[in-house]
């Protein structure tokens, strides 16, 4: 029997796309192997790790446990989306600095979490940054790195709002 | 002058393309490709008797289906065995496919290409496969039995058995004043990288070639693997490991059966294809470490000086052996530590088990050794009633005894010998770290707000960098450019980030000039591979060694130029300049242009390098110099006579819940010795990343094998990895005692963080509890039954006894000295 093929309309780091995906696609596969965002990553496909994590209308979802067909009309933020090499976020800078990344797989999930996060708790202590990120897994850095750079991200937005 | 990059916390040059979503994982690339899956044994040890594909043939997007039958010659016979090594007395090793019969559940039985991983399941899923369940051999108490066999040419499911040693073990234990017993257990645990393995291979019809990228930590070993598989020439083959999600040791093992299937696959179909691990699929195919019976047996003096050390180790290989015995053989060596018993013998037996395959998992059998000593060395504290730091201090190896020779052989079968180290000194910072001296009274504060509090210490040494080589090749663009590979891998530890710093260094150019690729076969075709803590003493020190020859090259062609002495030149900011007179000077890319004699001219640089350009050298000599070669670049390669020795401690202080059991971290102390640093950033990192695979080990993570063979938690929900939660905050001091067996001084630093964590946390929980933890990891529930078996009398009190109100309703205090329990 023939898979079932569903048009979907996304808007993804500004971009308008629609693809034709079989309805049973997650939205992990769709942004990395139909519109070949690879920033996200999938660690577990079982919603555990936050590797996948992505901004959908703003909120930080796990694109492993997201149907892309489901996702239709959505505006979907990823890593791709917060910064560039030239032009890193806030976030991004922060990991960067505080020596947050080893592998790199984790790291998306983490930036986009933090994104998230930061722009509901602007200033947050030591201990909230740490469960900011709690929802995350990595293997690399002990995590001592990331905790540190959720605080430094938001002295870097802050810093950033003053001298634009 | 240049600022010195060797020794600076430099910003990783991997960063800004990791943080944008630019890394290029295995699965990031081939969207395009077919794609594999497998149908895998569900039984932990079976005969195949069918394979029924009838009802797979119809779903669309199927492109072939394989079994071991359809497999060639060669593709077809087993898997190689990696480390052969005399202890092996009945190696096994498995197939691509299982040929008759399973050995752990997860072994790959059928092969599926189909369009894309979806299909590929579908199909997968509709395979039947008919199995006559053989009964399992599981854990390695069952193994040691032996009651059934995992293979019948295994007398005692023994793979390998080994005795080392030195002295009479057994008459200095006899004659000891103190003697003790052990016995210990240590769970299986896994690196669990977070991105799995994967395969992508692409066959070049055109050109009769195969490209092949594997999130491997060996681009070399996998080539050659791959062509001696297929039987195709290695000039056919290239490998290159793209941007790896984490290694921790078990991408080191190799070839995998994927990685011999998918590149078979791709040829004959003459289409890319794929596979990428899914998570289940790691838990249950990829490899796993750690679990051991230990038996110790020691015989010390009334100071706590070790005379004689017997230690049995019984350690579970899994269903294959494709990797040797290297894990074993690093407990049995490296569990000596910063200590030197008058007398030592070691025995291990490695057994098969219908469980997934053991091959290194970081640190690689030391946590285990560490694991049997340090807990030796608190069975001695406490049966002499001195302090934990005494003991250990009184059983040390002086800094004046270095190089200290063991006399036994070490695994990459040179002699174990320490090269350098100053433990006293390691021990005081430790001391000062965590507040040791003072901890008595944080122990009664605490006890009188009814807390329990612990506090432990733990040594290690481990022997990094082995060889036998690495290479290193560093290539100056007449641009000024600067491109610098090596063959080892990368799993995120920043090589290119450090083996930059190096070369910017010894060149003298600027450190963002300088490009470096790891692990391309392409680039740099000779290689060992990233493990035991190498990448930085073996690569480091190649690509040092490779460009002091570029920069002597340099400084030849530029003192003809410039018509100076060589000696008279220095190269500063990537201009060779005569010393004193920095008007007397080119950029290095001209020396680049100056070292290859060109006939066409492309560009402005290359027309200064042609034939009728003025400068040249005279009509009497050859355009190139006899003995050199045409370009600026080099090669070189570090081949240490031995392995170097970094060390360590660590120290921990824990609380326990007196209703709950539960346990919490309070402090994490480290202080290491890896030599000179080349980015000190870099190096807590990967202190710190140990150490959280260290408390996972220790607290959290096991794998959880039923009777029968099943892993029951093969997935995140149920495997406990810690999150940024349960990783306590670390302090970390160090020492720096140059390696002498390398030109940089560099000991490795990638394993440290994890080794001690076991027996570190043994012991802290032992002391603020006041009975013995013979068996690791430990969860809350577990500590709460030997609460309770402790109240019952069946788990000895420490001699030292414990929090108030914790003792047992009959005193245990052991008739012999012998505080084992409830081990084998
Ligand atoms: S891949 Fe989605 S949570 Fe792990
Ligand atoms: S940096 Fe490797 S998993 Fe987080």
């Amino acid at each position: 029997m023939p898979e079932q093929v569903l048009p979907v309309a996304l808007t993804v780091n500004g971009a308008a796309h629609r693809v034709q995906v079989p309805s049973r696609r997650l939205l992990s596969d769709c942004l990395r192997h139909d519109l070949r965002l690879t920033g996200t990553h999938v660690g577990c496909e079982h919603g555990v790790c936050g590797a996948c994590t992505v901004l959908l209308d703003g909120v930080p979802v796990r694109s492993c446990l997201v149907l892309a067909a489901s996702a239709d009309g959505a505006e979907v933020t990823t890593v791709e989306g917060l910064g560039t090499e030239e032009a890193l976020s806030p976030e991004q800078q922060a990991f960067r600095e505080c020596h947050a990344l080893q592998c790199g797989f984790c790291t998306p999930g983490f930036l986009t979490t933090v994104r998230a996060y930061l722009d509901d708790h602007p200033d947050p202590t030591e201990e909230e940054a740490r469960e900011a990120v709690a929802g995350n897994l990595c293997r690399c850095t002990g995590y001592q790195g990331i905790v540190r750079a959720v605080l430094r991200a938001a002295e870097i937005r802050r810093e950033r709002e003053v001298a634009p | 002058m240049t600022t010195r990059m060797f020794g600076a916390p430099v910003q990783r040059r991997e960063d800004a393309r990791l943080l944008t979503g630019g890394g290029r994982y295995l699965d990031d690339l081939g969207h395009d490709a077919l794609a594999a899956a497998f149908v895998r044994s569900p039984h932990a040890h079976a005969r195949v008797l069918d394979v029924d594909v009838t009802d797979a043939l119809d779903v669309e997007g199927l492109v072939a289906v394989y079994t071991w039958e359809d497999l060639p010659e060669r593709v077809r016979d087993p898997l190689p065995l990696l480390i052969p090594h005399p202890s092996l007395v009945a190696p096994r090793t498995g197939y691509a496919l299982a040929r008759g019969e399973v050995n752990h559940v997860g072994e790959p039985v059928v092969m599926v290409v189909a369009t894309d991983r979806y299909v590929a399941e579908d199909v997968a899923e509709r395979i039947a496969v008919t199995y006559e369940v053989l009964p399992p051999v599981v854990g390695v108490a069952a193994a040691r039995e032996a009651v059934h066999l995992v293979h019948e040419e295994a007398a005692g499911n023994v793979g390998a058995h080994l005795v080392q040693g030195y002295g009479d073990a057994g008459a200095a234990i006899d004659a000891a004043p103190h003697v003790l017993e052990l016995d210990l257990d240590v769970e299986r645990s896994a690196c669990v990288p977070l991105e799995g393995k994967g395969v992508y291979a692409v066959w070049d019809t055109d050109e009769q070639s195969l490209r092949l990228w594997s999130s491997t930590q060996t681009t070399t070993g996998v080539r050659a693997a791959v062509a001696a598989k297929l039987g195709l020439p290695l000039a056919k083959v290239e490998c290159t490991a793209p941007d790896v999600g984490g290694g921790f040791g078990v991408k080191i093992m190799h070839p995998w059966p994927e990685e011999v299937l998918v590149p078979w696959a791709a040829r004959l179909l003459e289409r890319p294809v794929k596979w990428t691990e899914d998570r289940r699929e790691h838990f249950v195919s990829s490899a796993h470490e750690r679990q051991q019976l230990q038996h110790v047996r020691v015989g010390f003096d009334d100071e706590g000086r070790v005379l004689g050390l017997d230690v049995r180790l019984w350690h579970d290989h899994g269903a294959y052996i494709p990797y040797g015995v290297i894990v074993p053989i690093n407990s049995s060596t490296q569990l000596l530590g910063p200590y030197k018993p008058g007398a030592y013998r070691v025995e291990f037996w490695s057994l098969y088990t219908n469980t997934v395959i053991v091959t290194p998992y970081r640190g690689a059998g030391r946590p285990q050794g560490v694991f049997a000593m340090e807990r030796t060395m608190d069975a001695i504290a406490d049966h002499l009633g001195l302090d934990r730091a005494d003991v250990r201090a009184a059983n040390f190896i002086q800094p004046e005894e270095m190089p200290y020779d063991f006399g036994l052989t070490f695994q990459d079968g040179r002699p174990l010998v320490y090269d350098s180290g100053d433990f006293p000194a390691s021990l005081r910072k430790l001391k000062d770290l965590v507040g040791w001296d003072g901890f008595e009274e944080q122990r009664a504060r605490a006890r009188a707000e009814g807390r329990r509090v612990g506090i432990a210490l733990a040594c290690y040494v481990e022997g990094t960098g082995p060889g036998p080589y690495e290479g290193g090749h560093v290539h100056v663009e007449t641009s000024g450019r600067v491109n610098v590979s090596t063959g080892l891998t990368s799993q995120g530890q920043g090589h290119q980030t450090i083996l930059a710093q190096i070369v910017a260094d010894e060149l003298g150019v600027p450190f963002e000039d300088v490009h470096v690729t790891t692990g391309d076969t392409r680039r740099f075709g000779y290689s060992v591979g990233t493990f035991a803590s190498r990448g930085a003493v073996m690569s480091g020190s190649a690509v040092a060694l490779a460009a002091r020859r570029v920069r002597a090259k340099a400084l030849r062609i530029a003192g003809d130029a410039l018509e100076a002495d060589p000696g008279d030149l220095e190269v500063v900011d990537g201009v060779v300049r005569v010393k004193g007179n920095p008007g007397a000077s080119m950029p290095l890319g001209t020396v680049a242009v100056l070292s290859n004699p060109l006939r066409y001219a492309f560009d402005d640089t290359a027309r200064a390098a042609t034939q009728f350009a003025a400068g040249g050298r005279g009509p009497d000599e050859p355009p190139v110099a006899p003995g050199e070669e045409p370009g600026l670049e080099g090669r070189d390669y570090h081949s240490p006579l031995r392995s170097t020795f970094a060390n360590g401690m660590h120290a921990a202080v824990v609380e326990t819940d007196p209703e709950t059991a539960e346990i919490r971290v309070l402090r994490y102390c480290v202080v290491h010795d890896c030599g000179t640093m080349v980015n000190p950033m870099i190096v807590e990192g990967q202190i710190l990343g140990g150490v959280a695979q260290g408390v996972g080990g220790a607290l959290y993570e096991r794998m959880h094998y039923d009777e029968s063979g099943q892993l029951l938690n093969a997935s995140f929900m149920d495997f406990l990895m810690p999150y940024a939660t349960e990783v306590p905050p670390v302090e970390t001091d160090h020492l720096e005692t140059p390696s002498p067996l390398n030109p940089l001084g560099i000991k490795g630093a990638g394993e440290a963080g994890v080794i001690p964590a076991a027996a570190l946390f043994a012991s802290a929980i032992e002391d603020a509890e006041g009975f013995r933890i013979s068996r690791m990891p430990i969860s809350p529930s577990e500590l709460f039954h030997l609460r309770e078996r402790f109240a019952a009398g069946e788990v000895p009190a420490l001699r030292r006894g414990g929090p108030a109100g914790a003792a047992p309703a009959t005193p245990a205090t052991p008739a012999t000295p012998a505080p084992s329990d409830e081990g084998a």
